[in-house]
């Protein structure tokens, strides 16, 4: 038995309606729990702001295009490297870290919980060997059905029920979390170098549109009872006048669960830009927030924009494509058969260039203006509008107008006549913040009653202490506080141990897991479907008893059953 | 015993549907397998257990020994070299890189004598490829260039593209066009619909001209290029431009001859050149069934594909300079382990004669020509057959392989987890 109380902790716990008030916490055997002995190793807080691990709900961390995006990016490696010290390994990158790299640098800004935002099927067991070195976070992964064929067929048959048959089947072999769906459509019509350009375009072949394929997954996904919602990159990403297009693809969802969101709608700030072409572009997130702000079944993540140098991956091929002809930059390309795609190419994000300060206020604005904190979470799509590692710096934006303005002082002087930033005068509170980074994201997640994103008794003992006394701090002037004090806890625990301590991480770790597996009736058993196995037999190039990610791929294995209404 | 859907452990095709029928712990009969694999499941005869050289003589010693012989080698050398893990599982590959961090020696694995200037051509400009189905399902031209699949990988032919079922095509066989692009008429050629032979050293050349036609700067080409003619470059051109779905495979003789990696970054900007007119993808063969496997590996773990250098406690990559060949050549390295590969058939002599200087473990199942230059051999038990573990295919699909007989040969994996045990106790770690 291993015993921890933190002592004089200034705790924000938004899931439990928690603020700013000076507590102890009890921990158990990696538990949250209401007292402990007194042979318990005590560690004082002394008032320090203690909030929930951090969660980041949209991240790319593991797997085969991250892991492409390091191999074709030598100079982003250079770019940040540090040598094995204690129980740390060796890390490299800057944009793209390594499994290690990533881990560390999470944990050492208090997170402890991450989703990978985008693994293909039928490359699952990669995402999963890389969640085996990322010691220090709890992981999950989004799978991508959004160029599926049995899918796109059984909606041409309308059989929604075939649909979620054909989703439960695929998240239980590959140990996946969550439906994701990257560019609905466009991803299959990218494999003949075509896309879709907004939700009405059929796909080729298929003949089905992008709103169809949104609407019978969104049904499923219910059909199902995961424990997230569909997470949808819109169609379209990224050229001027999208936000119609983003406005279509939110108002397909009707409100379909009391305890969640219907739809998380990712990195918004890339599907917010007004203007006819590159030159009109100007930032639409007034309509996009007014229209969350009314629909209480969607929420979003900000997909932020910060200036400097990253590297863009998505399994948004098109996409990528359309950025290195604007770009010319290097690009790779990744299709997956019957399933997805991806592309990656490394961008510079210029504060003297236009377009990118625009998309940096967008993201900003989609916070400031979206009422509640709870539908609009703070990401960067890391790393597509920067790394993880510049969320302090978001934290200080959104706390501070003055840190906003200074920073807009520098940017291409003709953004503020494009975006309604510098009128907007909201300056988040602490518990908005804990709310964007932590409750919000394990709410959206589903994984609240797992012991995410809370320190309820019974929650896993996932704690981000940072040096920093609110009560002394106000962030509105002393932003510059703000941002070092997220950048570097005083502590972070995970599963009831110190895993990093100022900067330092200090012990190994191993991460546990988390997959569905929805329970089916015999009739919607894919794995005895003819149909299914033939189709699978003919067109795929792995064996059907091969695709399946085996258990040995999780360290800690935390299987979520549900029982489905097929 | 018949084990269904065994996964080849021989090239990079990584074929998944082999039925291995096993008769008191032998394999007797192969289906579904080339000859290569066929070989490969049949077994060839394996060491018995660890061996150390005795002056002339081979004794054998115990697996403990032969560990702990290796450990001290490692911990003792200044400038340790890891090297090959091309043929061994993933999660062998994982330990091998903490070892090479916690000695600082330096880790690389055989494509730095292989596709290693395609990774270099790939960190200049990308990488547009895709899934071998992907292919399969679509490809209406496939080139193959610089490569033979008949002899180096004779399945890729039947399951990805000349033979194979596509989706989108009525009749696959009829409706694929496929072109052979090499210095001389391979077996390949001959199953192709165009050939087009290039002069020993023109590859970069021909690449270039066809890059200007699908540019629209046909008038600029001469005559002939590298002894092809400009017609069949017009008609090449018109064929991929032509195309619903083009594919590339090249293989080493685009990769190691003339103008090595500047060939390949042309390969990979025509098919980018071509992207804006249809749909192309391009793609190296890769050789070992788990190459791709390790360039992953080690990329997740350290940021690079091979030839890593933790001499400075931090990952520093220089091919040329960090890069097996290159440390041997020079005389630095004072202590080799090799696993899953046999450096003594491929390496320059200069490097062998390196090697057979210092002292060198290797993990084996097989007496190889890299044994005679060993001082500890551990025969280890082969992933795919008696080991079971994770290996990337050519286009970076992971399939876990299958064990298909028990022996009491030790895994990769167990015995260099227990090298690094001991290694980490030594360290005080």
């Amino acid at each position: 038995m291993s015993e921890l109380l933190i002592r004089n902790a200034c705790v924000i716990d938004p899931l439990r309606g928690i603020n700013a008030e000076t507590m102890d916490i009890a921990i158990r055997d990696g538990r949250i729990v209401e007292e402990v002995s007194g042979a318990a190793e005590v560690i004082d807080a002394h008032g320090m702001l203690t909030l929930p691990g951090g969660v980041d709900s949209h991240t790319h961390i593991c797997g085969t295009k991250v892991n492409f995006g390091r191999y074709m990016s030598p100079e982003d490696m250079r770019a940040g490297r540090t040598p094995r010290r204690g129980p740390m390994h060796a890390t490299s990158g800057y944009s793209v870290p390594t499994t290690y790299g990533n881990s560390y640098r999470y944990s050492v800004m208090g997170y402890t919980t991450l989703l990978e935002g985008a693994m293909a099927p039928l490359e699952a067991r990669h995402t999963h060997e890389e969640f085996l070195y990322t010691p220090l976070q709890d992981t999950m992964a989004n799978v991508l059905f959004d160029g599926n064929w049995g899918i796109m067929e059984a909606i041409r048959d309308g059989d929604t029920k075939r649909v979620a048959a054909i989703i439960a089947w695929t998240l239980r072999a590959v140990k996946g979390f969550a439906i994701k769906l990257t560019n609905p459509g466009g991803t299959e019509a990218w494999q003949w170098g075509k896309n879709v350009s907004c939700i009405r375009d059929p796909v080729p072949y298929f003949e089905v549109t992008p709103a169809e394929i949104i609407r019978s997954i969104v049904e499923a996904n219910e059909l199902l009872h995961l424990p997230h919602s569909v997470h949808l990159h819109c169609n379209n990403l990224g050229t001027p006048g999208n936000y119609t297009c983003t406005l279509g693809s939110l108002g397909l969802i009707p409100d379909l669960n009391p305890k969640r969101q219907t739809l998380y709608a990712t990195h918004v700030q890339f599907h917010a830009y007004g203007g006819s072409d590159w030159r009109d572009i100007c930032s639409k997130s007034e309509p996009i927030a007014n229209f969350v702000n009314m629909r209480p079944q969607i929420v979003m993540d900000m997909g932020q924009v910060m200036f400097g140098r990253t590297t863009t991956m998505t399994a948004d091929g098109p996409m990528e494509f359309n950025l290195y002809r604007l770009h010319h930059e290097k690009w790779s390309n990744h299709d997956v058969e019957l399933e997805t795609g991806s592309g990656i190419i490394p961008v510079m994000y210029r504060r003297k260039n236009l377009v990118n300060s625009i998309m940096w206020a967008i993201g900003l604005e989609l916070a400031l203006l979206t009422k509640s904190p709870w539908q609009c979470l703070l990401t960067t799509d890391n790393p597509n509008g920067a790394p993880f590692v510049r969320y302090p710096e978001i934290i200080g934006l959104l706390m501070s107008k003055r840190c906003r303005d200074a920073e807009f002082a520098t940017i291409h002087p003709d953004t503020a006549s494009r975006v309604p930033l510098p009128a907007i005068e909201r300056e988040l509170d602490w518990y908005e913040i804990a709310v964007m980074t932590r409750a919000g994201q394990a709410r959206a997640l589903g994984i609240q009653d797992l012991g995410k994103g809370h320190l309820g008794p019974g929650a896993d003992a996932d704690v981000a202490i940072y040096p920093l006394r609110i009560d002394e701090v106000d962030p509105s002037v002393d932003y510059r506080k703000v941002v070092d004090a997220f950048s570097r806890t005083e502590y972070t625990i995970k599963r009831g141990r110190v895993v990093a301590r100022r900067g330092e991480c200090l012990v190994d770790g191993s991460n546990a897991t988390f997959w569905v597996s929805p329970k089916v009736s015999e009739a919607y058993d894919m794995g005895k479907d003819p149909d299914f196995i033939e189709k699978f037999d003919r067109y795929y190039t792995v064996r059907m008893r091969n695709y399946p990610v085996q258990e040995e791929y999780l360290n800690r294995n935390r299987c979520i059953e549900t029982e489905a209404d097929i | 015993m018949i084990v269904k859907d065994a996964v080849c452990p021989f090239c990079g095709c990584l074929c998944d549907d082999i039925e291995v029928e096993v008769e008191e712990g032998r394999v007797i009969a192969v289906t579904n397998a080339c000859e290569l694999g066929t070989k490969k499941f049949m077994g060839e005869e394996r060491l018995k257990g660890p061996i150390l050289r005795d002056g002339n003589e081979w004794k054998d010693i115990t697996c403990e020994e032969a560990i702990r012989y290796a450990a001290d080698m490692l911990l003792s050398a200044e400038r340790p070299l890891l090297y090959g893990w091309s043929g061994t599982h993933g999660e062998a590959q994982c330990v091998g890189v903490h070892m090479a961090e916690l000695v600082r020696g330096v880790i690389d694995n055989t494509s730095s004598v292989c596709h290693g200037p395609s990774i270099l051509a790939i960190q200049e400009v990308g990488h547009p490829g895709c899934t071998l189905g992907v292919v399969k399902n679509r490809a209406d031209l496939v080139i193959y260039w610089g490569s033979n699949p008949i002899d180096a990988h004779p399945r890729h032919l039947s399951r990805y593209t000349r033979y194979a079922e596509g989706f989108f095509l009525e009749n696959a066989f009829r409706d694929r066009k496929v072109i052979v692009i090499d210095v001389r008429k391979t077996e390949t050629a001959n199953i192709a619909d165009e050939f087009v032979q290039i002069k020993p050293g023109g590859d970069y050349a021909v690449l270039s001209a066809l890059r200007a036609i699908v540019q629209g700067k046909t008038e600029t080409i001469p005559r002939t290029v590298a002894g092809v003619t400009r017609e069949q470059l017009v008609r090449v051109a018109n064929l991929c431009k032509g195309a619903k779905f083009g594919a590339v495979y090249f293989g080493l003789g685009l990769t190691m001859t003339r103008g090595k990696y500047k060939n390949i970054r042309n390969a990979i900007e025509l098919v980018s050149e071509l992207s804006r007119h249809t749909k192309f993808t391009i793609s190296a063969m890769r050789g070992h069934y788990n190459v791709y496997g390790s360039n992953e590996v080690n990329t997740w773990m350290t940021g690079y594909p091979f030839g890593i250098d933790f001499s400075r406690g931090i990952a520093f990559y220089n091919p040329g300079e960090t890069t097996a060949v290159d440390i041997l050549a020079r005389k630095e390295c004072d202590a080799a382990l090799i696993v899953g590969s046999d450096p003594a058939a491929h390496f320059p002599r200069r490097c062998l004669e390196h090697l057979a200087e210092i002292p060198v473990v290797q993990l084996d199942p097989y007496p190889n020509a890299t044994t005679a230059f060993c001082n500890v051999q551990i025969p280890v038990a082969v992933t795919g057959i008696d080991a079971e573990g994770t290996a990337y295919r050519m286009d970076g699909v992971p399939i876990r392989t299958r064990r298909v007989l028990s022996t009491d040969y030790p895994s990769d994996r167990e015995v260099l987890s227990r090298m690094y045990a001991l290694m980490q106790e030594a360290k005080g770690q």
